[in-house]
């Protein structure tokens, strides 16, 4: 059974291609669904793409998070429905409060676009599960607001729950803090990616669907869009049991 | 329903104490150049003007304060201050700025 993976396309987001280009390589059959849909169209799985939602304005995708579309996500996030959210997409989720902190202007106000290398904190979750070991994976930034920010208590909560999914780390594979170039937006903790509490929804700012096949550079990125589709292919079958 | 008035409002959204504040910390860094002295804590946010029609200055005030708490500000990293600016028609003063 192939498995149906929706892909949401916002006004102004500009990843969404790729991330159905990616799901396919997964073996997964892509599914757009515009903004203003009311429902998902019973999607195993949802990811919200990069990009500029309704132009970035006021603050990165807090008018995303009344469009219709989202209304349907945080239901089907509520039911335990998985939900991945990149760049854009994370800060999305951040906004809705579907998962835990913001994401503030870069530390060097720059956009910055490049690659990075992060590692799975978690190798047990629904987006790391065929990550294999943990290694750091290489794959491309593009944003302008991507510092992760929470408290200290929340940080110190989100550590203690397992939540922290991924973290920024440098060529030795040690976490790159705020402060140190491996972290290119003064991350706190070096934080590239977080889960909400139970686990079904998870954002980070790198992109994996850009890191989808050699020719582009890598193929990390293809270890979280596996795992998501595998996970999302097992829930389904589960399911339909 | 009857609305009686239009109230105009500007929302002050300033980043929380203790938030990093990269632009705020690039406009100090300017000063220098500029010769001045003194200046510190700088702290970049955003200005939100719009008007309410509503039945009374402290309904409109309600409504601004629930569009500054869940759209204008993030409560997470930003603080918010409202301050009226007096009963107005809303297309009256908007021509008023672009007159000006």
């Amino acid at each position: 059974m192939t498995v149906r993976i929706g892909v949401v396309v916002f006004p102004g987001s500009n990843c969404d291609r790729d991330a159905m280009h990616a799901l396919a390589l997964a073996g997964a059959e892509p599914v757009e669904l515009w903004h203003e849909q009311a429902d998902l169209g019973g999607v195993a799985a949802v990811i919200l793409p990069g990009g500029f939602a309704y132009g970035d304005y006021l603050r990165a995708g807090v008018i995303a998070r009344f469009s219709p579309v989202m209304r349907a996500v945080a239901g089907f996030a509520a039911g335990g429905g998985l939900v991945l959210g990149i760049c854009n997409g994370f800060q999305v989720l951040a906004e809705a409060g579907l998962v835990p902190g913001a994401l503030l202007r870069n530390r060097d106000l720059r956009f910055v676009s490049r690659d990075v290398s992060i590692i799975s904190e978690r190798l047990d979750s629904p987006f790391t599960a065929l990550a294999g070991e943990r290694r750091p994976l290489r794959m491309p930034v593009a944003h302008g607001e991507g510092c992760y920010f929470a408290d200290d208590a929340t940080l110190d909560a989100l550590e203690r729950d397992g939540q922290v999914l991924f973290r920024y780390v440098d060529d030795a594979a040690a976490v790159a803090g705020p402060d140190e170039p491996a972290n290119p937006n003064g991350s706190l903790r070096g934080i590239a990616g977080v889960t909400n509490a139970a686990g079904n929804v998870a954002g980070l700012m790198p992109h994996p669907e850009r890191a989808a096949e050699a020719v582009l550079g890598s193929d990390d990125g293809m270890a979280l869009i596996r795992s998501l589709v595998e996970s999302a292919r097992e829930r389904a079958a589960v399911a339909a049991r | 329903m009857s609305r009686s008035a239009s109230y105009r409002f500007a929302v002050n959204v300033t980043p929380k104490p203790g938030i990093l504040d990269p632009q705020g910390r690039a406009v100090e860094g300017s000063l220098g150049h500029l010769g001045i002295e003194g200046v510190s804590g700088v702290r970049v946010g955003r200005r939100i003007e719009l008007s309410v029609e509503a039945n009374g200055e402290v309904e409109a005030q309600a409504t601004v304060d629930r569009l500054a708490r869940e759209l204008l500000s993030n409560p997470l990293i930003e603080a918010y201050v409202v301050e009226p600016l007096g009963a107005s028609s809303s297309r009256r003063s908007d021509e008023r700025e672009h007159a000006g």
